[in-house]
């Protein structure tokens, strides 16, 4: 019968980021809601919960990287040797 | 016995019973997450009926689990409501659904009265209903969405309505009449209510079992 599969985010205590808690399947919202007070709020256990339907949640995971752009990233290049270069020109008065 | 006393097992044997019903849903409901929440519920109610008894110990000199566990059959005060097994789920929902609609109705009267104790247990037991109610409301709206949910529910409150009046008393019963009907938009046939002490056959049984754990070690500390 349950046709529908919900996301669960879940905020352990005030002010802190929600996270993934974990998935159900229900009917619709209100048994998602119902489902989702027993399941991660039943022991005072969140502070608030967010239940989203999967279908409304865009998932992107192709991330195609064709032409290297590995310098876009911050280890694109190593800075290590770099520094001990320049700390040394320093020392000896550059 | 004080009326107090007598109360209070009332309500307690009632949430203890229905809680052992529930229950015995567990493993086996219609789908899994149904299951966990339908388990959770009968937990729920145990945990008043704990709560009960231990009011109701008080008073009396004695054990919450004494109370629970070591008492006749017949002492028991309970309302046959509770006591049926009807394993089949729009049975179960129907009993849900008329148990909860009660019982908001005499924990409202109970929230109001004198006794602070009892009030203020009422209040906290209330609080947690509040989801029972979320949960039988949402089910029955789910069983009168389809022509055979309908009809299956339909059913199973007719045959259970003489037994849901018989959980309230003649004060309280006509609200119930009233909640039930505007909600269904029917009328309910005209039928004697199912009393308090008129224990049905199958709450021997649950008994016998429920206590056996605990006969097989008299005097056990657990």
């Amino acid at each position: 019968m349950p046709d529908r599969i919900y996301e669960v985010f879940r905020m352990e205590r005030k002010g802190q980021p929600l996270q993934h808690a974990g998935s159900f399947h229900a009917p619709d919202d209100r048994f998602a809601e119902a489902y989702a007070r027993e399941f991660y709020a039943r022991r005072h256990e969140s502070a608030a919960l967010w239940v989203v339907p999967r279908s409304a949640v865009t998932t992107i995971e192709d991330f195609g990287d064709e032409l290297d752009t590995s310098y876009r990233r911050v280890d694109g290049y190593s800075l290590k040797v770099r520094l001990r270069e320049a700390r040394r020109r320093v020392a000896e008065g550059g | 016995m004080s009326a107090r006393a007598d109360l209070l097992l009332e309500l307690a044997d009632d949430e203890l019973i229905l809680g052992w019903r529930d229950s015995e849903w567990t493993g086996i409901a219609p789908f899994l997450e149904e299951d966990v929440a339908f388990s959770s519920i009968a937990q729920n109610e145990i945990g008043h009926a704990r709560a009960l008894y231990e009011l109701a110990a008080a008073e009396l000199g004695t054990t919450a689990d004494e109370l629970a566990f070591d008492r006749a059959p017949d002492e028991y005060r309970c309302a046959p409501l509770v006591e049926l097994r009807r394993l089949e789920w729009a049975r179960t929902i129907a009993r849900h659904w008329l148990y909860e609609t009660a019982d908001a109705i005499r924990l409202e009267a109970l929230k109001g009265c004198d006794d602070i104790e009892l009030a203020g247990l009422a209040a906290k037991i209330d609080r947690e209903e509040l989801y029972h109610r979320m949960h039988a409301e949402m089910w029955v709206d789910r069983l009168l969405g389809s022509d055979e949910g309908r009809a299956k529910l339909d059913e199973a409150l007719v045959e259970l309505w003489p037994y849901a009046l018989g959980v309230l008393d003649d004060d309280l019963r006509p609200e119930l009449v009233r909640r039930v009907e505007d909600r269904l938009g029917r009328t309910m046939p005209a039928a004697e209510p199912v009393r308090r002490g008129d224990h049905v056959a199958e709450l021997r049984e649950l008994l016998e079992e429920m206590t056996s754990v605990r006969r097989s070690a008299p005097g056990a500390e657990w």
